[in-house]
């Protein structure tokens, strides 16, 4: 018998992990635009590259489904092409042996369905369809379209107020956009091609840190149209419609609920992660633009919204998801049971609760359970422990604030489902009473859990909290007339609301519960699609222009993240948790930018999403 | 999982499954293949060779199983009881003839002239299989012309030409598997799988053996014995025999066209087993119709110094003289008696038997270490 060896059987593999790591990068990388058969004929043909060269319908299958790929990729194939691919995907996954085979067939199946009318245009059209063709990657990914190079290129120039102002020209909220924003233009940087994302959010937090929103002016309101909006809710789609519309020289009324605007940004963003001061700031500016009339406190009945629609030339339904999602459990009533929608709201209010020495348990895992669970720590919470039903890593919150939980001590127990409240002969609760998941099948997507088959848990409570969603509050509104699905508001692309002509509607009351970026990107195209349905075609000068590109540095650096106040400091009090950027780090940040709005596809027509 | 237990009973070892409606009852260690080969339901094949190549590469015998959305190759999926398995549904249908059209669609045809030049011609199991499901064409072939791979044809018996390889690796199993030679191997992996065969400028040096077990498992005409460029197999009766090389008593077939034998093929024997080496598949049999054999008793000429024919009566005799002579005088073991590894056990057998009780002597010896 020959010799062992220690030696690996391939010396490549290690350095082929090593080497597919910035193509990794690249495939989550990918432009928007791209045409969706391009990346799927490339995958195939890279699932074409890991067949051990074994059984036929892979080995020789797939590249004869590449090449089918390729001539509709190339606009040469028509129908029977299509149906050929089918055939050939479909035996694919039926008759291969291992994964490398049949998923490779799957995915083709569903990349045919999923990108059926890209398909259809290639063979009916000889073209991709409308909408392809690469643009920026960070000013696309917005939903804003805020143009990031511009002001990124602006702070590296050491002008914060432009980046200020630049910011504003799409989005009226940097300040919140710096401090909270889920920073959806980072996730296909291009910068990811050479070391990681900018942080983007970052940069712009040092430019509102250095240049407050309240003191960089707005741009000059153009005369007066003598047209009137009326805009309900005075969060951050509602105040970015007013901003616009106020702009252009309309006169604008918002109504307001309660007794702050911001919306969900003050009464669902706890203070430590948006302070209120610095709300004041974006929403200082916003009114300062003038012709824009706050009515406070002033909950929207349907007759009222019947009176708006003779009143005044437009409105615009922006009234949020404000509601907290009921759980159908048993005790649910019980002294001590609270939603964490109302909690959040209260806080908003300055009313902070007082949890000190009490047991909290809070039920969910997305964003609201950790605002929930670490707003809690913060009020003088014995224990706060989060209970759900999955695992940590399905959690629907960002990973960040899953860490700060952790960090401030939040006691993640996963994988319990609540199946009761328990209380004492007071009524108030004491436990939470769990039935134990092991975590199952993969449902739509994601792994779905199921019983374990394991005795139940009881997480002692003095307080438990339900974070298990936001609803809207439609109610007057579809009593008024306005159409609704699954209780979001039916719209149009153009956020006009179904039925009507001059009633627009947008933000997370059409979208449901989003991102206070989506609800910014919503306002902007309510602003503009209410001025062309006035009649106008206003453009607004931002009075700002992106900088001269710097070349591109090549070189790779990590990212730089921003860094927090340390946990046990910061779980003792409300305030503000995270550290200034330093110049240092910022301008290397900046430097790391590869301004695709002028190298690459931002100087073509149509490269870029922009308007005036 | 609480439910398995080791059950040794027969029931558990057996297993009842329905095949295009017939029930068969076979052991659970038995494929699907062979439980309908039981059944007399015949599946199609092409990669499988039994103990040789089990692979399932071809996919061509892939069958439905009530209750799996994916189908299984029946000459490697186990039965299991309670199965029931169709051969002939649409979806088995209709891949086992995509299969076959991806097959062909890379196999070269056109180096053979269709077939026609191909050496096998009339016994490719490809051609056979695609006529029997029906495959004359494949969608999948492009027009233009591929550029053709070199030939390797160094080696005195065996030459490969990749051109009309289907990756199908029954060669590789031969070599590996059942003739344990390890010379013959598969390179570049993944959807360029070569062939490794060494029959190339450098096949001395190789440890290849030329015992063709790899051209015989080969079902096309990519390996091939060289000899079977000057017959086909129409042509040929073949007649059993065994070796006569040496003594381990392999059964073979000689091909025999127009009285000559063009060819050997191994046979199902004992010691055999359906292979053979170099010497009984190429070398064993060529001098049958050899001008140079001897075909009388040759005694040679004292004063000439030539061999001149004799009666078999006149050699036998002067032989027996001749050595009773030398015992009587010497002594037995001034004799031995060594026998010819081409002899069969029986001669060989009668030699030495001859050697102890006539000669005297246990002087004995045989070639069979050949």
């Amino acid at each position: 018998m020959a010799e062992l060896s220690v030696a690996p059987r391939s010396a490549y593999d290690k350095r082929i992990a090593e080497f597919v790591e910035p193509y990794q990068r690249r495939i989550e990388a990918i432009p928007p635009g791209t045409c969706p058969i391009a990346v799927q004929a490339n995958l195939l043909e890279a699932g074409g590259a890991q067949t051990c060269g074994k059984c036929v319908p892979c080995r020789d299958g797939i590249p004869q489904l590449a090449a089918m790929m390729r001539r509709v990729l190339a606009c040469e194939a028509d129908e029977s092409t299509l149906e050929a691919m089918r055939t050939t995907a479909t035996m694919i996954r039926d008759t291969s042996d291992c994964a490398i085979g049949y998923e490779a067939g799957r995915l083709a199946l569903e990349g045919m369905d999923v990108f059926a009318d890209e398909y259809k245009s290639h063979v009916q059209n000889k073209c991709c369809a409308e909408g392809v063709g690469q643009t920026v990657p960070c000013e696309t990914n917005c939903p804003a379209h805020v143009n990031v190079p511009g002001y990124i290129s602006l702070v590296q120039e050491g002008d914060c107020a432009g980046a200020v102002a630049m910011v504003r020209k799409d989005n009226p909220f940097p300040t919140a956009c710096a401090l909270i924003c889920e920073h959806p233009c980072e996730s296909r940087c291009r910068r990811m091609l050479i070391d990681a994302p900018i942080n983007i959010r970052g940069i712009k937090k040092y430019a509102v840190d250095n240049a407050r929103a309240d003191t960089v002016p707005v741009p000059t309101r153009l005369p007066d149209t003598g047209r009137k909006v009326a805009i309900i809710g005075g969060g951050p789609s509602g105040m970015t419609c007013a901003y616009f519309l106020a702009l252009m020289g309309h006169s604008v009324t918002v109504y307001e609920m309660r007794k702050h605007l911001g919306g969900m940004m003050r009464y669902g963003i706890p203070a430590y992660r948006f302070p209120r001061e610095r709300i004041e700031e974006d929403l200082r500016a916003i009114t300062s633009v003038g012709n824009i009339e706050v009515k406070l406190e002033y909950e929207v009945h349907s007759e009222d919204l019947g009176r708006f629609m003779v009143e005044y030339d437009a409105v615009f339904v922006a009234i949020g998801a404000q509601g907290g999602k009921k759980l159908d459990l048993e005790g649910i009533d019980a002294e001590g049971v609270m939603s964490a929608v109302d909690l959040l709201e209260k806080i908003g209010d300055d009313e902070y609760p007082d949890f000190t020495g009490k047991k909290v348990v809070v039920i969910g895992g997305g964003n609201v359970a950790m605002d929930c669970a670490r707003t809690s720590v913060r009020a003088g919470a014995e224990e706060v422990t989060i209970a759900y039903r999955r695992r940590v890593e399905d959690m629907t919150a960002l990973s960040e604030e899953i860490e700060g939980a952790m960090a401030e001590g939040v006691e993640m127990m996963t994988l319990q489902a609540p199946v009761r409240i328990e209380s004492d002969s007071e009524g108030k609760v004491a436990a939470l009473i769990c039935q134990p998941q092991y975590i199952s099948a993969v449902k739509r997507g994601r792994p779905a859990p199921a019983n374990a088959s394991k005795p139940e848990v009881r997480i002692d409570a003095d307080i438990v909290l339900v974070a298990v969603g936001q609803d809207i509050q439609y109610v007057p509104f579809e009593r008024f007339g306005m159409a609704t699905e699954r209780t979001c508001f039916t719209a149009d692309e153009n956020l006009r609301a179904k039925g009507f002509d001059k009633l627009f509607v947008g933000g997370d009351c059409q979208t449901g519960p989003k991102s206070a970026i989506m609800a910014i990107g919503a306002g902007k195209v309510a602003a503009r699609n209410i001025d062309e349905h006035l009649g106008f075609h206003h453009t607004l000068d931002p009075e700002v222009v992106a900088p001269d590109p710097r070349p591109n540095m090549r070189d790779a650096y990590g990212r730089v993240n921003v860094s927090e106040r340390p946990a046990r400091e910061r779980k003792k009090d409300f305030g503000y948790i995270e550290l200034p950027v330093s110049e240092e780090e910022v301008m290397q940040e900046c430097s790391r930018c590869l301004r695709c709005d002028a190298y690459g596809c931002g100087v073509l027509e149509g490269g870029r999403v922009q308007y005036v | 999982m609480s439910n398995m237990q080791t059950n040794t009973d027969a029931a558990s070892t057996m297993a009842t499954v329905v095949i295009d409606g017939l029930e068969v009852k076979t052991s659970t260690r038995a494929t699907i293949l062979a439980a309908a080969k039981m059944a007399g339901i015949h599946i199609p094949t092409l990669c499988y060779l039994a103990g040789t190549n089990e692979i399932g590469m071809c996919r061509v015998c892939s069958v439905e199983v009530e209750g799996q959305d994916n189908l299984v190759p029946a000459c490697k999926a186990k039965v299991a009881d309670g199965m029931v398995i169709h051969t002939q549904s649409e979806r088995a249908v209709a891949y086992r003839k995509m299969m076959l059209e991806l097959i062909i669609a890379e196999h070269g045809l056109d180096s053979t002239n269709y077939c026609f030049s191909c050496p096998k011609n009339g016994t490719c199991e490809l051609q056979a299989v695609c006529r029997e499901v029906g495959v004359v064409e494949s969608p999948f072939a492009t027009e233009e012309k591929k550029p053709r791979k070199a030939i390797l044809d160094s080696n005195p018996f065996l030459t490969f030409d990749p051109n009309l390889c289907i990756q199908c690796q029954r060669c590789v199993g031969a070599c590996n598997n059942r003739a344990y030679n390890h010379t013959l191997q598969t390179g570049k992996r993944g959807t360029r799988t070569k062939i490794l065969a060494p029959f190339g400028e450098d096949w001395k040096a190789t440890e290849c053996e030329s015992c063709g077990n790899c051209a015989a498992a080969c079902p096309t005409g990519a390996i091939t014995e060289k000899r079977r460029k000057y017959y086909r197999d129409w042509e040929v009766e073949r007649v059993r025999t065994t070796c006569p090389h040496c003594a381990v008593g392999c059964q073979i077939d000689m091909m025999v066209k127009d009285n000559r034998i063009v060819d050997a093929e191994p046979a199902n024997g004992p010691s055999n087993k359906g292979m053979l080496c170099v010497k009984g598949r190429s070398s064993s049999f060529d001098f049958v119709m050899s001008p140079d054999r001897i075909t009388t008793p040759l005694v040679k000429n004292k004063q000439t110094g030539e061999f001149e024919p004799a009666t078999w009566e006149e050699a036998l005799d002067l032989v027996a003289t001749r050595f009773t002579e030398l015992r009587d005088e010497f002594g037995g073991d001034a004799l031995a008696a060594f026998a010819c590894s081409r002899s069969t056990n029986e001669d060989v057998y009668m030699l030495q038997k001859m050697a102890r009780t006539v000669f005297k002597t246990n002087n004995v010896d045989n070639c069979a270490r050949v």
